[in-house]
């Protein structure tokens, strides 16, 4: 008896031990990302949720929400909050409008040309980041807490775009316009064609290679550099297992978007947003003073860190994405209407907190972030297909919000 | 109160302490910082509840044991801390009744409120309507409703921790005249002061506490007792080599302070600092000694990137240049660095990790075509920990999980890393253990070896003592002497510490 008793003991001491070095918070809310696809592929009425065409529609849909969960987390991990993010999305989406489409001649604004699509991107984009100061300087500067100089840009953004839209939506939009929120890189698989590939798109499947490659070459990357100073590294099978299983399921995905139309030119700007912030909070001193001002304020004014200019550029920056995310939303609707991005910050702000961060900020990731915004577009999209009442849905949306957060807390309370 | 012995993890704060009150004494408790005076009276009050020391309390000739503060004030003890605990925003007589609420059927019955609080007003003198809210009365009108708030509450044994420590000239007069008042109607009184000219203006009977102990209690009626006296008492401790020896090599100046005076940032009426001129030279320890709220570690944050009070003038010269030292990232370019003395609150982020607490301060050297190296950061940090003899399983432990000692030496890296020409360290040795004190101790005589300047603001003494070159003492808010190493002697730093400023009553 005893015997047994103590093998069981030394193999779970074992098992403890080959953990050691994994992030079990990061990985976990991966795997219950990943227990969700699986559970609703078997549940959803002929697997609808697994579908080439599904695997599109998730990408398109929860894109706009991504890209804020991206500034809405460095607002967060620094302390902050951002309630204005909807409104200024649909701010945004009413200036491009009138960038794009020009519907103003009624105010006398017929000078005003049309801009090239390009050019009414930069410009609703430059716009967002016009809104960000303005906010980061009443929080940075004048030092009223975010949330309250976010709830006062929640309504005062609101009514700009009402003000800009006169009550009435503004469309449609150019092409080359609404290929940001609606269309696909190739989506004619020229390519293919000329492959002799039919069905398969596959400048998406090269896309996906070069993507699975990269992330490869890049993880092996870092593994060295921790070798090389001795640093702990995750055991070695562990890293081979993750290696494999996040390739083949960038590969699913890939072959699957592949089978649809191609690959959607969201995903391909939320891939490169998701790296280039990734770098800044992890490699640049404006992340780290980021994590500084969130994790200490007090010591990081000490540290000599100048957190007035960290906190509005904070702000300018969530401006920006709040802008692309209602550029997207404008751009996938195919006309700027007064209520685009209605309650995006609350899914925004869930996605953060479900992807890791702490309400008293200083953690946080931007992975987290969107893992954690693709748990709540997942379980949405299933239960759509599913035919879950939308009742059932915001009820459900709210236990795993309160739950995820709640486990957080646990696990701290119990590692003290 | 007898045999009272309370321990925190790892450290005895009071060692078998009797003490005994009469009635209607005033009883003075004197000691340094970090005595145990505060331990004795929260034992005393029911802050800390029976169970969690050891001994016994008996209060008119009952043995009494307290599960908290509200058990104590039912008997009538009642205790006023240094810090006021007063809701700003609420009203004198809002205040004065907080939890003790005078109700008619469920409701509170403000005619009556008020009424009460005026009569207790008028006891303590202060004249001003129940209704005004507690923030548009200063500190010194502030005191008074924390009493009138004990008389309400019956009080029979008022303790009053350090009541004057913020008060002016008149209001702590003023003070001293209730407390006599008092004492003529039968009540009891403790009082812990740092002020000697105070105690000896008022208490019967004084107390002296020393590292846990009591070690005597004196009659002040009784003859020959003096300020003198009460300080012999105080800082009387052997001392044997818990300090490093080394032989100083001091070179020529590197940092000077003139004329700088610093304004509450609150009040900016209130002087804190006064005129204050030190310097420190390439090589040498200097102390700053002072009682808390003498100005020291304001004059410290004021000169560290004015992170600290309002209306802040005078010059810093480094290495004879003058700087700037406006914003803290200044300062640390001018070769300025300070550690202070709350770690945990201001100095560390407990959540991260020890390579990127170290790094913080010098993140720009980590730095390469814009993106930081963090191999390079944990290399860094590694070396640290192996120089500094920081016990942690790598640079990449959670700083929140170590010891008081280690997290101190994480603050230090933070700050040898800048590669300063000049450090103030604000008490780097409190609350950490005897042994890693002595480590400290070795650190900061290494910098100083280096040809580094080093100026340590501390509370304990003997630590100033055994480790400085010459020591600065500062009593409310002016450099009030200078001694050099061979003239150290604790009573006349004590002396020149409890120096009261001229006073300028007309």
């Amino acid at each position: 008896m005893s015997s047994s008793g103590e093998k069981l003991n030394s193999r779970t001491k074992n098992i403890r031990q080959r953990l050691e070095g994994v992030d079990l918070r990061q990985n976990g809310i991966f795997i219950a990302l990943l227990s969700l696809v699986a559970y609703f592929a078997i549940t959803t009425p002929g697997h609808a949720s697994a579908t080439p065409d599904n695997w599109s529609n998730l990408v398109v849909q929860n894109g706009y929400i991504l890209v804020l969960a991206i500034g809405m987390v460095m607002v967060i991990i620094a302390g902050h909050i951002d309630l204005s993010v909807g409104s200024v999305a649909a701010f945004i989406g009413a200036v491009a409008g009138i960038l794009a489409v020009r519907p103003l001649e009624q105010d006398g604004w017929s000078w005003f040309p049309a801009l090239p699509w390009w050019a009414a991107i930069l410009g609703a984009i430059s716009v967002g980041a016009i809104v960000g100061m303005w906010q980061g300087y009443w929080v940075a500067y004048v030092g009223i807490p975010a949330f309250i100089v976010t709830l006062a840009g929640m309504l005062l953004f609101r009514g700009l775009a009402l003000m800009t839209l006169q009550n009435s939506n503004i469309g449609p939009f150019p092409t080359a316009f609404r290929a940001i929120g609606n269309g696909f890189v190739d989506k004619e698989n020229a390519i293919g064609i000329k492959l002799g590939l039919t069905g398969l798109n596959a400048m998406a499947l090269i896309l996906t290679a070069a993507g699975i490659l990269a992330l490869l070459w890049q993880s092996i990357a870092v593994r060295r550099g921790r070798i090389k100073y001795n640093q702990s590294v995750e055991p070695r099978t562990w890293f081979f297992i993750k290696a494999i299983l996040l390739s083949s399921m960038m590969g699913y995905v890939g072959f699957q978007l592949s089978r649809a139309n191609g690959i959607p030119w969201t995903l391909i700007l939320l891939v490169v947003l998701v790296v280039i912030y990734t770098i800044v909070m992890k490699k640049t001193t404006f992340g780290r003073h980021i994590y500084a001002i969130g994790g200490n304020l007090n010591a990081a004014v000490l540290s000599g860190i100048n957190v007035r200019r960290v906190n509005f550029w904070l702000f300018v920056n969530m401006g920006g994405l709040a802008a692309l995310s209602g550029i997207l939303i404008t751009a996938r609707m195919n006309s700027a209407v007064p209520k685009a991005g209605d309650g995006f910050e609350l899914d925004a702000i869930s996605s953060v907190f479900i992807g890791g961060a702490a309400v008293q900020g200083g953690v946080g990731t931007v992975t987290g972030s969107i893992v954690g915004g693709m748990i709540q577009g997942v379980l949405g999209n299933g239960m759509n297909l599913n035919s879950v009442g939308i009742d059932a849905q915001m009820t459900i949306k709210g236990l795993v919000l309160l739950f995820a957060v709640a486990f957080d807390v646990w696990s701290k309370k119990r590692t003290k | 109160m007898q045999k009272i012995t309370k321990t925190f993890p790892g450290v005895i704060a009071l060692a078998d302490v009797s003490l005994t009150v009469k009635r209607g004494e005033i009883h003075a408790i004197c000691g340094e910082n970090g005595a145990g005076k505060s331990t004795l009276m929260k034992v005393l009050s029911g802050v800390y509840p029976h169970g969690s020391f050891e001994g016994e309390i008996v209060f008119e000739n009952k043995s009494i044991s307290f599960k908290n503060m509200r058990d104590s004030e039912h008997l009538g003890i009642v205790i006023i801390h240094q810090e006021l605990a007063l809701s700003p925003h609420l009203s004198i007589s809002e205040n004065i009744f907080l939890n003790n609420e005078i109700k008619h059927r469920g409701l509170i019955d403000w005619n009556r409120t008020n009424l009460e609080a005026q009569t207790l007003l008028a006891k303590v003198g202060l004249l001003e309507d129940p209704n005004t809210p507690v923030n548009k009365l200063g500190v010194g009108k502030q005191q008074p409703v924390e009493i009138a708030k004990a008389l309400s509450k019956k009080v029979k044994l008022l303790i009053l921790d350090e009541p004057t420590a913020a008060l002016n000239d008149a209001d702590s007069e003023h003070l001293l005249d209730l407390l006599r008042q008092f004492k003529s109607q039968g009540m009891t009184c403790i009082i812990i002061s740092h002020k000697l000219s105070e105690i000896a203006q008022i208490a019967d009977k004084t107390t002296i506490i020393r590292d846990g102990r009591i070690i005597e209690t004196l009659d002040m009626h009784g003859d020959k007792i003096d300020q003198e006296r009460i300080i012999k008492g105080m800082v009387g401790r052997e001392m044997n080599n818990r300090y490093p020896t080394r032989t100083p090599s001091i070179g020529k100046e590197i940092f000077r302070v003139e004329n700088w005076t610093v304004h509450h940032p609150d009040d900016s009426s209130r002087i804190v600092v006064d005129k204050a001129n030190i310097y420190v030279n390439a090589g040498e320890i200097v102390g700053l000694a002072g009682i808390m709220g003498a100005g020291r570690t304001e004059l410290a944050r004021s000169v560290f990137g004015h992170s600290w009070g309002s209306r802040i003038s005078g010059t810093v010269y480094v290495n004879g240049q003058q700087v700037n030292v406006k914003t803290v990232r200044r300062a640390i370019d001018a070769g300025i660095a300070y550690s202070t003395e709350d770690r945990k609150r201001f100095g560390l982020n407990l959540i991260d990790d020890i390579k990127r607490n170290i790094s913080l301060a010098s993140l720009d050297r980590f730095v390469k075509r814009g993106m930081i190296n963090a191999n390079e950061e944990y290399r860094v940090g590694n070396e640290y920990l192996k120089s500094m003899n920081i016990k942690a399983p790598s640079a990449n432990s959670i700083v929140g999980k170590l010891s008081g000692g280690n997290q101190q030496k994480v603050v230090l890296s933070q700050w040898i890393n800048v590669n300063p020409e000049i450090l103030i360290l604000d008490e780097p040795t409190r609350g950490i253990d005897v042994g890693a004190k002595y480590e400290i101790y070795t650190i900061i005589q290494e910098l100083a070896a280096q040809g580094k300047g080093v100026l340590v603001i501390s509370s304990e003494l003997p630590e100033l003592i055994g480790i400085c070159d010459r020591i600065y003492a500062i009593a409310e808010g002016v450099i009030s002497g200078e001694v050099s190493r061979k003239d150290f002697s604790p009573e006349l730093l004590m002396q020149y510490m409890t120096k009261a400023k001229e006073r300028t009553n007309v």
